[in-house]
């Protein structure tokens, strides 16, 4: 009897560091969804009270109907997702393909590649931001004026200036070619045999077979792609191009009511998050395997 | 959330094959091998090329800006100046100087803070507890979160009438009134420290984990078999196996912590009177929302010495002691 409850009060013990920590982690979050409901007049007066992390009152949608009243919301997510999507979709292929050569095939000059690559991982992005921006407005650029193509110059303000330089990745890279050198050789040398082509070697027995590194590599280049602020708030003015986080920044200066920017916030987040609870373990092996890989 | 990786070292690739194609005894193999070569270059190059545009032309662009004028909408090409760029910004420049002590200040609170608190949360969740994933999975969450989206709700929290005022008057009966934190030249930078600290912990967490698990069971076993307690059991035997996931914790958490920005852009934009502006803040406001290019690329080379010279420094601290 006493055996019981020392454990059962010891089990407690153990939970209580954890629950406080998860309540730490969670109430902003909380706080913002819930908020995201209210009326301004309430979530200043329910701000003193347990009120302020509950759906208590007047509970309604009026906020995120207001954010689409006042900023193109719409136009903002499709821009995000058109962005990630590429970014993470052509950064898969492009970056295995490299990893594929820098793994499997011989070649001069393949060690000094690699190297070059692993290399560049020291730059971290703000170094290059400044100076990017200055070279990017400088790029060859085609413009359809009365639907024919013409020379310009300058990739500010555009969909490829928020795409292209984000497609090549060397942590990518580094990762596809780890993976890669891990597959026993003997399958290609078994396919060359049967005539099959080096891209057909990679297409078709590499790239079924890499299924966790295509997984990784999406989940590593997804957030960043998503959660861009610091590039597309330098080479995006026009409004129709903005993506979600740099709509942030916009709907400050138009100085709403904090409920709809509370309803603003929670509709960039909840993808995310949505999609980091469904795939969570793929996510945190991810992270887990970027950092012990070294 | 960037992966800067610099303790990866290049891994010995296999190059027998080379070898064994080129000894003519059997042809086929060097006829693949020829083939390869051509399938390689093709398969490298669009990586390469991205590379090399938007990387490697960038981080000369950088070196060569920072001795120019070049500004980013300007009809005269950059003129060169010398070291005028580096001159002006540590002898007439005192943001400058302000954002190097702030963005230094940031760091040394954030990293040893930040890695000891993560290591402790692992510690936490590495138990044979039922339900432990869920807490890895919350602990987790402010990562996954944009820091800009992070960054509006804590200035939401902070501020006067604010969720944290609000909390500490409650939970001190109205004794503790708190501050105007972002406004107060004495809190504004503390305030931006802990949500920093707050948003990336969970993913420094994650990596401890993950060393955590490499250190096998036997030799907690063999430990208490000696009679070690909990904490002679950390220090002798958990402390010891986390060496290698230490210096990539270190690395990752000093390199993020001088890269700030996004907080300081939302929350204060550098106010108030300069206390919590940064480095990288400070080049964008020069390089890009002046257009003076060529002072913006000199700061953000100053930044990228820093970062380098922090690098090197850790992994040769580590290096001694192996």
């Amino acid at each position: 009897m006493t055996t019981h409850r020392t454990s059962a009060s010891r089990r407690l013990l153990s939970y209580l560091p954890m629950v406080l920590l998860a309540v730490f982690f969670l109430f902003p979050l909380v706080f913002m969804l819930v908020s995201s409901l209210k009326p301004d007049a309430q979530i200043l007066s329910d701000i003193d009270s347990p009120q302020a992390f509950l759906p208590t009152g007047d509970i309604s949608l009026a906020n995120y109907a207001g954010v689409f009243e006042r900023v193109p919301v719409a136009r903002f997510l499709a821009n995000s997702v058109l962005v990630t999507v590429l970014i993470v979709g052509l950064g898969l292929v492009v970056n295995s393909m490299a990893g594929f050569a820098l793994s499997r095939l011989e070649w001069s000059g393949r060690k000094l590649v690699l190297i070059l690559i692993i290399a560049t991982l020291i730059v971290p992005f703000e170094t290059i931001a400044i100076p990017l921006v200055y070279w990017v407005s400088k790029l060859p650029t085609i413009v359809f004026e009365n639907g024919l193509p013409m020379y310009d110059f300058g990739w500010l303000n555009s969909y490829h200036v928020q795409i292209v330089p984000f497609i090549a990745n060397a942590f990518s890279i580094f990762l596809f070619t780890q993976y890669f050198s891990t597959i026993p050789p003997s399958l290609d040398e078994a396919a060359r045999i049967d005539g099959a082509g080096w891209f057909t070697i990679y297409r078709r027995i590499i790239v079924p077979l890499s299924g966790p590194a295509f997984a990784t590599v999406a989940i590593l280049t997804f957030l960043p792609a998503w959660n861009q602020y610091l590039w597309p708030l330098m080479v995006v003015q026009q409004e129709e191009l903005r993506p979600v986080m740099v709509g942030v920044q916009y709907f400050f200066q138009i100085n709403p009511a904090w409920g709809e920017v509370m309803a603003y916030t929670s509709l960039i987040t909840l993808p995310v998050l949505v999609m980091f609870l469904a795939f969570q373990r793929a996510f945190v092996s991810s992270i887990a395997s970027s950092g012990v890989k070294g | 959330m960037t992966l800067p990786a610099q303790q990866i070292t290049p891994h010995a690739l296999p190059d027998e094959a080379v070898t064994q194609a080129l000894t003519g005894r059997n042809r086929r193999r060097a006829r693949a091998a020829r083939q390869g070569h051509r399938s390689a270059y093709w398969m490298v190059a669009p990586a390469t090329l991205l590379l090399l545009l938007f990387l490697v032309v960038p981080v000369l662009l950088a070196f060569g800006l920072s001795f120019t004028n070049a500004r980013l909408i300007s009809p005269n090409p950059p003129r060169f100046v010398g070291g005028d760029n580096f001159v002006r910004a540590f002898t007439q420049d005192p943001t400058f100087l302000r954002s190097l002590v702030n963005t230094f200040i940031f760091a040394v609170v954030v990293v040893p803070v930040q890695s000891a608190l993560a290591l402790g949360m692992a510690v936490l969740v590495n138990r044979k507890l039922r339900g432990v994933t869920l807490f890895r999975i919350i602990y987790f969450i402010p990562v996954v979160t944009s820091i800009v989206v992070i960054s509006v709700l804590w200035e939401f929290m902070y501020q006067r009438d604010g969720l944290i005022n609000a909390l500490l008057s409650r939970v001190s009966g109205g004794a503790l009134e708190g501050a105007d934190w972002l406004n107060d030249t004495r809190t504004a930078l503390g305030a931006i420290i802990v949500l920093s600290i707050w948003q990336a912990v969970g993913f420094h967490m994650i990596i401890w984990l993950s060393g955590l698990q490499t250190i096998p069971e036997e030799l907690y076993e063999a430990a208490r078999m000696d009679g070690a307690n909990g904490w002679q059991q950390f220090r002798s035997v958990t402390w010891p196996g986390l060496r290698s996931t230490m210096v990539f914790i270190l690395v990752t958490i000093t390199i993020q912590a001088l890269g700030l920005f996004a907080q300081i852009d939302v929350m204060t934009q550098g106010g108030p009177l300069d206390t919590t502006t940064t480095l990288v803040y400070h080049a964008v406001q020069q390089g890009y929302r002046r257009q003076e290019t060529g002072y913006g690329a000199a700061i953000s080379l100053i930044f990228f010495v820093i970062v380098l010279v922090i690098a090197l420094v850790q992994r040769w601290l580590t290096r001694e002691k192996d």
